[in-house]
């Protein structure tokens, strides 16, 4: 039982990690990406290879993985950001595939016995839950941090500006075309990040666990926790995880089949867009020039 | 001194020519008003200069430069402000956010070059910019007499008060010349004197005002020049007196006499 909470707690913070990422492309900018899974699976194959094949530490290949996303973000960007709505979401939808069966031809089996990370000389075992949740979830709070600074920032305002209105934004001086691809970009290196906790964690990647549910269930991670609030989509990340993992933690893996989560996921997407589209805890409310700046998202609440 | 002049700019949607070989010029300093039927193709001139929108032919120079077929951004950056018909405002954001997006390339000391570095200055040292920011964002609002409202979302201000926000947005970017798209459309006579002493303090700012306005009274109060447009074509231009009883543009409103 408290296996499985740790084990909920590890993938709630991979895809918490990945979700601020998505909620950078979606929720600060406005554009429906369907291709998180994608620059997953590339950070995870950028970690695998640069562990496996060169021998690498880990922490080397953290920064490698989000910029190798970050550039095949940057380069798929260019050309279909000038989409608009749905028809970027197809493009989008299509890339993530793109990339899943360019992985699975070059090896269908994947790659397996990934070295461990190591930090001080402490080898991050996979029994040893409690370490990875630690790291991660501090790697949680360091983009959390990251990006709700981002957003408050002159580029995060921009960005926002894209979002509601492009006219308008362009007609203030802000390049729309530039600030999509730099939230693109931005978003696909936090994907690639969380890649790699997730193959520091399992030790091995396979295409077949980059598939499109991913991209469904990050982008639903977002919309139940509410777009464009850093705090909501963590919070939407732990409820999703809970919510795939329900049946083996109360043991009821016979009742309920394993597909019923892809149904549940389906339907918050729809009940959310009809009772609540901004989230369970909505729109973040920034109010700028109060007394005292806050630093960090616990004082913030008091301030608004 | 002419600040903006077009050259025989045309614009041509399929086989509708919305704007026909317009030479209109804009002198510095003065309130310009460009007036005309519905349909004359007034904001589709708007949006050529302003760069929405490419022109089929022509060019547009502004301040001695050629900015013919520039991104909006560029336009805008050069020094050239607009609001729009049906306002345009970020309507999930406050009022004192719009204005601080007008500021938006005011941050730095050239709006075109080290915008990288200035992009990462912007991130590392928000705080203190936000706070600079914000307080030129709030003397602009101070400016409209709308700095009660900063807090409030853009979309729950009252009607007049989003056209002002709109202005104030702007403005807020210091432009050489600001383009009013009908800005006392479907607003109430108090209103409409409130928005003509606006834009008188905005003429004794020194920033040249081009509008377009539907409002007679308006626009025979406030404009210097006025340039009458009708099917495309440019057919009047000159003192509000002069345009007053010029015969083809009462023709253009009211139809010819034998017509009766």
């Amino acid at each position: 039982m408290l296996n499985f909470f740790q084990l909920i707690l590890i993938y709630a913070g991979v895809y918490a990690i990945m979700a601020i990422g998505q909620n950078c492309i979606t929720g600060y900018t406005g554009m429906l990406s369907l291709c998180h899974a994608g620059f997953f699976c590339i950070g995870s194959y950028a970690t695998a290879i640069m562990c496996k094949i060169f021998g690498l530490s880990f922490w080397l290949s953290l920064p490698a993985a989000a910029i190798v996303s970050g550039i095949i973000g940057f380069l798929i960007g260019v050309p279909t950001l000038r989409l608009k709505g749905d028809y970027l979401c197809i493009a989008t939808l299509g890339l993530g595939e793109i990339i899943r069966n360019v992985a699975t031809n070059l090896n269908p089996v994947g790659i397996s016995q990934i070295p461990r990370a190591e930090l001080f000389g402490y080898v991050f075992m996979s029994r040893n839950k409690w370490a990875f949740i630690i790291l991660i979830w501090a790697f949680v709070l360091i983009f959390y941090l990251l990006f709700q600074r981002l957003l408050h920032s002159r580029i995060g305002r921009a960005m926002t500006a894209v979002r509601e209105d492009e006219v308008a934004a362009a007609s203030n001086g802000i390049d729309v075309t530039k600030y999509k691809i730099v939230s693109f970009v931005l978003g696909a290196a936090v994907g690639g990040i969380a890649g790699c906790f997730q193959t520091a964690y399992t030790l091995t990647v396979s295409p077949a666990s980059y598939t499109f549910m991913v991209s469904v269930m990050v982008l639903c991670t977002v919309v139940l926790g509410g777009m464009g609030n850093g705090k909501a989509v963590i919070l939407g990340a732990v409820i999703i995880q809970f919510i795939s993992y329900f049946p083996q933690l109360t043991g009821l893996t016979n009742v309920i089949p394993a597909q019923a989560k892809q149904m549940i996921f389906g339907l918050i997407l729809v009940v959310m867009m009809v009772w609540r589209p901004q989230g369970i805890l909505g729109r973040d409310r920034f109010r700028y020039g109060s007394a005292r700046r806050p630093l960090f998202a616990k004082k913030k609440e008091a301030g608004v | 001194m002419r600040i903006l002049e077009t050259q025989n700019l045309t614009r041509e949607f399929g086989g509708v020519i919305a704007v026909n070989d317009v030479s209109f010029k804009v002198e510095e300093g003065l309130v310009t008003g460009l007036i005309g039927p519905n349909g004359a193709g007034k904001t589709t001139l708007f949006n050529q200069i302003t760069g929405m929108d490419k022109p089929t032919s022509g060019k547009v120079i502004f301040d001695g430069k050629d900015i013919t077929g520039l991104p909006a951004w560029k336009i805008s950056r050069l020094g050239i402000a607009r609001t729009f018909q049906n306002i345009r405002l970020y309507r999930e954001l406050t009022a004192v956010e719009n204005v601080m997006l007008g500021l938006h390339f005011k941050v730095g000391s050239d709006p075109f070059r080290h915008r990288f570095l200035q992009s990462l200055r912007s991130y590392v040292f928000a705080s203190g910019e936000n706070k600079e920011l914000y307080g030129k964002a709030m003397e602009w609002l101070g400016f409209f007499d709308i700095a009660d409202s900063a807090q409030e979302l853009a979309r729950n201000l009252p009607y007049g008060t989003q056209r002002e926000l709109e202005i104030a947005r702007a403005l807020s970017a210091e432009p050489k010349l600001l383009f009013l798209d009908e800005p006392a459309a479907g607003m109430n006579p108090a209103e409409t004197a409130h928005l003509m002493s606006v834009i008188d303090k905005i003429r004794s700012l020194g920033v040249t005002v081009v509008l377009i306005e539907h409002d007679m009274k308006l626009v025979m109060n406030i404009c210097d020049q006025i340039t009458v447009l009708n099917f495309g074509m440019k057919i009047a231009e000159g003192t509000p007196n002069a345009i007053k009883t010029n015969r083809d543009v009462i023709e253009a409103y009211l139809g010819r006499e034998e017509d009766f």
